[in-house]
């Protein structure tokens, strides 16, 4: 599948700012099932764009611009072919040990109810099953909303509303894994609906599990299924912190207002890349 | 080991003889009476004051800044003594530079089976996010703190390593220059080599470490949490005698992946970074998103090797008390040597046979949690209540991993100052090992502190104990 991504984040400032930094994380890398066909990042400043790889394996690009900035938009364009590999990632870049991925931090910590949640569903012995479980019934059992979680919003606080967005299912997802024993991360990117909608407010986020003998296996559990042709896998890391399409700070630029907008539509065959 | 032992006395040996590097020292301390030496430790005290040295008691709402007691008769130690110990030390963190080398690049060490790759991995300390980065010349820990104490004439051990941003050193400093405005008869009767260098060999260590893309004369900068950190003092104390701008966060900033100091004649390009400031604060880009103290797009300057962290990020991976267990181990696996300076014998709780030898012997140990610092969350077993060692078992049991233990020591003691006179108290030492492109630099001696209760083990600043000059004799 050719998928087509246009992602746009614009920052406007009541108060122009006077200097803004931030860091990127908004470039996909090829893996079996996913190939880069084109692929390029705009910022409306005068900046240069420093990239370098993460201690994850992530490009990042970093930049500063220095004000008066009244609006700053980051503009990512590519195009990105696509196979289903069943959910299992091969051929990714990997810099740590699964062990790695045990590790707790503030977003993924499992409370009692967790682990309550995530022991009722294990399968001792069998790993893969035990993450279906996980999967199936987290997307039963939550349900989509996202007005009452933020950026911030821990698995914990996630799990007792019941409610979240796609990042609030891969912590709950990735918390309850760990919780079980199992290597877990998460997974920042683009999904591109069955439905025909085009237009979507945010990226997407879902989580990776690491299985023996499978290696690691991606779960989405706000659409209750593993990653298909459909998902476009951008970063990943221990939760959304590291994993962030986009962490910045700036100086004065009081009265932000963001605005996102994200198309994710499948190319026509004939369409012509530049 | 056991609570029992003998205590060995740096000054008077059991039979009552003077240890001869004391000899000088006795007899002065025969001949002055008690209320001078009182009347001179008040006077000591009236000069800390007006230094304004001062050091902030966390959980102390009554009094945020007091000043740590100084007692003002030094300890000494010999030449020979200091030699042994320095070569332990250098030996020690050159091991520990090793070891963080390799946690983070290449992981020998933990696919070696040596150290447990979950000690590693999920320990708060390490910090994923420096795996695979180079850091400039390969060196993380620069600056440390290694805390000794010592049990007999011979036996000195390691009882914990500093690795992140150690302090105490400007009372090291502050200590000699009072004693010898004090006391200066008494200098003139030993040779008690200098320490006043130490700054000028700080100064040379973050030279030698700049990046190489920094020109001949590098700048250099202490990056300080503020005005609220309780070692504030001690970081405009170090900026002062470094003759390098003291800044906050704020002060500095990224453009195109190097860091800028705001000056009042324009930007200046930072190249080494004193930072006092933790891991956790350093940059809101990578670590906590809330953190004002920081400089945004510090990791990524530092990524890209155009600015060097004193200490570099990550270090405190190698100086949590579970992998403190395997130093004599992580020596031997990089350096191919014995140990010169010894651990204390320690237990680690995460092991259930280990364990259970805690447990059926709580009322002798000490119990320590693996990331605790400062004397708080500590059992002493033969000190506590039994209601404080119940708690302590249910603590181990919930947690083990959380938690070692070692015997108690009978740390040595040297003469001390106290109200009904010269008696002996416990001490320890706290040498800092500067780490540079060129060469390791240690100032002899270091920070002695005292237990100034009596039987008292426990030295922290933060639990009353007070400090001593540490001298060591030229030979």
């Amino acid at each position: 599948m050719r998928i087509r991504i246009a992602h746009e984040t614009i920052y406007s400032y009541a108060v122009p700012a006077h200097a803004v930094i931030q860091t990127l994380r908004l470039t996909p890398r090829n893996y079996e099932g996913q190939h880069v066909a084109t692929w390029r990042i705009d910022v409306d400043q005068d900046c240069r764009l420093d990239a370098h790889e993460d201690a994850f394996g992530n490009i990042t690009h970093t930049f500063s611009c220095t004000g008066p900035v009244q609006t700053l938009t980051v503009r990512v364009d590519g195009l990105v072919e696509t196979s289903d590999t069943a959910g299992v990632v091969r051929g990714a870049i990997e810099r740590f040990p699964p062990g790695l991925y045990l590790r707790g931090t503030d977003l993924t910590t499992a409370d009692g109810e967790i682990r309550a949640y995530a022991e009722a569903r294990e399968r001792p012995g069998d790993r893969l099953s035990t993450l279906h479980a996980l999967l199936d019934d987290l997307a039963r059992d939550i349900t989509f909303d996202k007005d009452p979680t933020h950026s911030a919003t821990t698995a914990a606080e996630a799990f007792a509303l019941k409610r979240g967005v796609c990042q609030d299912f891969a912590h709950i997802f990735i918390a309850a894994a760990r919780h079980l024993n199992i290597p877990a991360r998460y997974v920042g990117g683009y999904f591109l609906h069955a439905d025909g909608t085009v237009d979507q407010e945010a990226g997407h986020a879902w989580a990776e599990a690491h299985v023996e003998g499978l290696g690691w296996v991606g779960f989405d559990a706000a659409n209750g299924q593993c990653p298909t042709e459909q998902h476009i896998r951008i970063a990943c890391g221990l939760d959304y912190l590291n994993a962030a399409p986009i962490r910045g700070s700036r100086h004065g630029g009081e009265g932000e207002f963001l605005t996102v907008k994200v198309v994710v539509d499948q190319a026509s065959r004939q369409v012509q890349v530049q | 080991m056991a609570g029992d032992a003998p205590i060995f006395d740096e000054m008077n040996l059991a039979d009552g003889a003077v240890r001869p590097a004391y000899e000088t020292l006795a007899r002065w301390l025969k001949t002055i009476p008690t209320d001078l030496l009182a009347t001179r430790s008040r006077e000591a005290e009236a000069l800390f004051r007006r230094i304004g040295i001062t050091f902030a008691v966390y959980g102390d709402a009554a009094s945020t800044e007091r000043l740590i007691p100084f007692d003002v008769i030094p300890r000494v130690l010999t030449n020979d003594e200091w030699v042994r110990l320095s070569k332990g030390l250098t030996q020690r963190v050159r091991a520990i530079n090793a070891f963080l080398g390799d946690v983070y690049t290449k992981r020998e060490i933990l696919r070696a089976g040596i150290v447990p790759e979950d000690l590693v991995y999920q320990n708060p300390a390490f910090r994923p996010e420096m795996n695979q980065q180079p850091v400039p010349h390969g060196i993380y820990v620069m600056i440390a703190g290694i805390d000794i104490v010592r049990v007999d004439a011979d036996t000195f051990y390691v009882l914990e390593d500093n690795a992140r941003t150690p302090s105490g050193v400007s009372y090291m400093l502050e200590n000699r220059e009072v004693m010898i405005r004090l006391f200066p008869e008494l200098f003139s009767q030993h040779r008690v080599a200098p320490v006043e260098n130490y700054t000028d060999d700080l100064l040379a260590t973050m030279k030698s470490v700049a990046p190489r893309s920094a020109s001949s004369d590098p700048t250099c900068v202490l990056l300080t949490p503020g005005l609220f950190n309780s070692a504030y003092y001690e970081h405009t104390f170090l900026a002062d005698k470094l003759g390098v701008e003291l800044v906050e966060g704020r002060d500095l900033f990224v453009k195109a992946d190097v860091v800028y100091m705001r000056t009042t004649e324009g930007p200046k390009r930072v190249d080494v970074i004193y930072r006092r400031l933790d891991d956790d604060f350093l940059d809101p880009l990578v670590f906590r998103p809330d953190s004002a103290l920081g400089v945004p797009g510090l990791m990524s300057a530092y990524h890209a090797g155009n600015v060097t962290l004193a200490n570099a990020v990550g270090t405190g991976v190698a100086d949590d008390k579970a992998v403190y267990s395997y130093m004599p181990e992580i020596v031997k696996f990089y350096l191919g040597e014995e140990p010169i300076l010894k651990n204390v014998p320690t237990w680690r709780c995460r092991a259930p046979d280990e364990l259970k030898y805690v447990l059926d012997h709580l009322p002798e140990l000490v119990v320590k949690e693996v990331h605790g610092s400062g004397g708080y969350g500590m059992l002493i077993g033969p000190k506590a209540a039994a209601a404080e060692i119940e708690l302590f078992r249910h603590k181990l049991v919930k947690d083990p991993s959380n938690f070692i233990a070692q015997p108690t020591l009978a740390l040595s003691t040297c003469p001390t100052l106290v109200e009904e006179g010269v008696a002996p108290r416990h001490v320890d030492l706290r040498p800092f090992v500067l780490t540079g492109r060129d060469k390791v630099r240690i100032v002899p001696g270091g920070l002695t502190r005292v237990a100034l209760k009596e039987g008292s083990l426990v030295v922290n600043s933060s639990q009353g104990g007070g400090t001593k000059d540490t001298w060591v004799l030229d030979s």
